[in-house]
């Protein structure tokens, strides 16, 4: 045994619990009890107040509710202008991604999950469009030019898209935008067909499991953020603790959340790492409690204990 | 007694069960009997948390059996998933008036530095497991936390390897992987409470004792060797 490991046995002074007197005491029947009433309570909740469960998004919904987001995020993810293509890791090294301090924490993850976003998600599912010669002929342009003239024609297309009333694509101004507009549109007819999460999901695949890529490409467009935020779940609504409608969601995550909503925190471009680095040091803190000087002996100087141990000294 | 009987066994059956009730000796794993100053509702929500996680696991089974969209179009799944949605919520708030009950008492003190731990570390880990098993409701709250979330994980490198978007990663950690470390973890814990029994109240001597002087409430080395109970330590 060390010398400070002795010290600290000697100065913790806490008598044993088995020399104090006792009393009578059912463990069974207070467990049991325990078990009858959350048990009725589970059910009582169960049965008055049911649980939410509100309809995923389809591609489908989404390209019928809002054509012109779709059009908007196929063109985004040929521009490489979405926030998928512009992610960094662990889906590409289009960023370096976010910091704490000097430290590239984000990039450490590496490269696992591999999405080139303009040809995973759109060009290689159109790629399986039959019967629109139109459509075929123009994927082979987009293929046969150089990635700065792909660039080029899709900034362009982007642009012209945001400049355009309500993003309408039958209303943008004419402009050289080579075969973008055409792939854009076949990609909105695509996801209105409904395939589009299928080949999505399990083009080398006969399983579906991984979601990863409809649910980058749903995140890279507005809708989905626009349905969230109208069922109050924003990131800046308090949105990881809440869950739709008015149920009770996370509410234990509140502190995670609340960093969110708070300078430096809110408007920093490292927010993400920050939150998750003192949320880290805070959990740590938790756990070693009893190891850490003037924190451990907070509670006899609180007093609630005396509420506890009435009787007590 | 000849010598033969006092020598140390060789049996690992018979060490074992040395092993054990040196660590919760018998009597103490179902006790009859508890100390006279545990006189308070706060006591109630350790076993109320217990009781909870009983109807989350239940429940849980249920909707395994029925799969993972089950609950989607048959009114008895979408029943229980209310009833695993509502167990969770008691199970959460049951555990925090626990946990803060303990803080207060600074349960720590007397050699409980590994049971404060182990229930910290459980509060930790059933927030994974709540949160994974938001990721895999398979409907708009599942689309929507999991987009979102993945940019904290990505932030710090842990996206790379749990990838919230992977739905059937997610399900498995669910109801696999997370529900078996925190169930380790809770009986941990729950050993570790009745090895060392219910912390005395601040400066209580026991009948019997002199006072001694006040100390910090400093905890010894969390070492599992070794019992509080005087029977255990004459061993």
């Amino acid at each position: 045994m060390s010398h400070e490991r002795g010290i600290r046995r000697r100065s913790d002074t806490t008598p044993d619990t088995h020399l104090f007197p006792t009393r009578p005491y059912d463990l069974v029947k207070e467990f049991v009890i325990a078990v009858v009433v959350v048990g009725l309570l589970t059910v009582l909740l169960a049965a008055v107040f049911s649980s939410p469960d509100r309809n995923a998004i389809t591609l489908a919904n989404w390209a019928s509710a809002a054509p012109e987001d779709v059009v908007a995020t196929a063109t985004a993810e040929l521009a490489g202008t979405s926030t998928s293509a512009s992610y960094g890791a662990p889906y590409n090294r289009a960023a370096d991604g976010q910091k704490l301090g000097p430290l590239p924490v984000q990039r450490w993850g590496s490269v696992r999950i591999p999405i080139d976003s303009a040809n995973d998600l759109v060009i290689t599912p159109l790629s399986t469009v039959t019967g629109n010669p139109d459509l075929t002929a123009k994927l082979q342009t987009w293929r046969a030019a150089t990635p700065d003239q792909q660039t080029t024609w899709a900034v362009a297309y982007s642009d012209a898209l945001a400049a355009a009333p309500d993003g309408d694509p039958t209303k943008v101004a004419s402009g050289d935008y080579g075969p973008v507009p055409v792939i854009a549109t076949g990609f909105l007819a695509l996801a209105r067909s409904g395939d589009l999460e299928g080949l999505l999901t399990s083009s080398s695949t006969f399983y579906v499991g991984d979601e990863s890529k409809p649910l980058l490409l749903l995140a890279d467009g507005a809708y989905l953020e626009d349905q969230a935020r109208a069922d109050h779940l924003g990131g800046d609504q308090w949105g990881m603790m809440n869950e739709t409608a008015n149920y009770p969601g996370q509410p234990w995550m509140w502190l995670y959340t609340f960093w969110y909503q708070v300078k430096p925190f809110s408007t920093s471009d490292n927010a993400d790492a920050l939150v998750w680095a003192l949320m880290a040091v805070l959990t740590l803190g938790l756990i070693l409690l009893p190891f850490i000087p003037g924190l451990r002996s907070l509670p006899r100087h609180l007093g609630v204990h005396r509420l506890i141990w009435r009787n007590q000294p | 007694m000849s010598t033969a009987d006092q020598a140390p066994s060789r049996s690992w059956t018979v060490r074992l069960r040395k092993r054990v009730s040196r660590t919760v000796p018998e009597g103490q794993w179902l006790p009859d009997r508890q100390p006279a100053y545990v006189r308070s509702w706060i006591y109630v929500f350790g076993v109320a948390t217990l009781a909870a996680l009983l109807f989350v696991i239940v429940s849980g089974v249920v909707l395994t059996v029925g799969g993972a969209t089950w609950w989607h179009t048959s009114s008895v799944g979408h029943f229980f998933n209310s009833m695993h949605l509502w167990s969770v919520e008691l199970f959460f708030v049951f555990m925090v008036i626990h946990l803060w009950g303990e803080f207060f008492k600074a349960a720590w003190r007397g050699r409980r530095a590994l049971t404060w731990i182990t229930g910290a570390v459980a509060f930790v880990g059933s927030i994974a497991t709540a949160f994974t098993g938001y990721l895999s409701q398979t409907n708009f709250d599942s689309q929507w936390i999991s987009t979102q979330a993945k940019d904290g994980l990505n932030s710090v490198g842990v996206g790379a390897v749990f990838n919230v978007l992977n739905t059937g990663q997610m399900l498995l950690w669910h109801i696999m992987l997370l529900p078996l470390i925190v169930g380790v973890i809770v009986v941990t814990h729950v050993i570790l409470v009745r090895r060392h029994g219910v912390v005395p109240p601040f400066d209580a001597v026991p009948p019997e004792q002199t006072q001694e002087s006040p100390a910090d409430e400093v905890p010894a080395t969390p070492v599992v060797a070794g019992a509080a109970d005087p029977a255990v330590r004459a061993r």
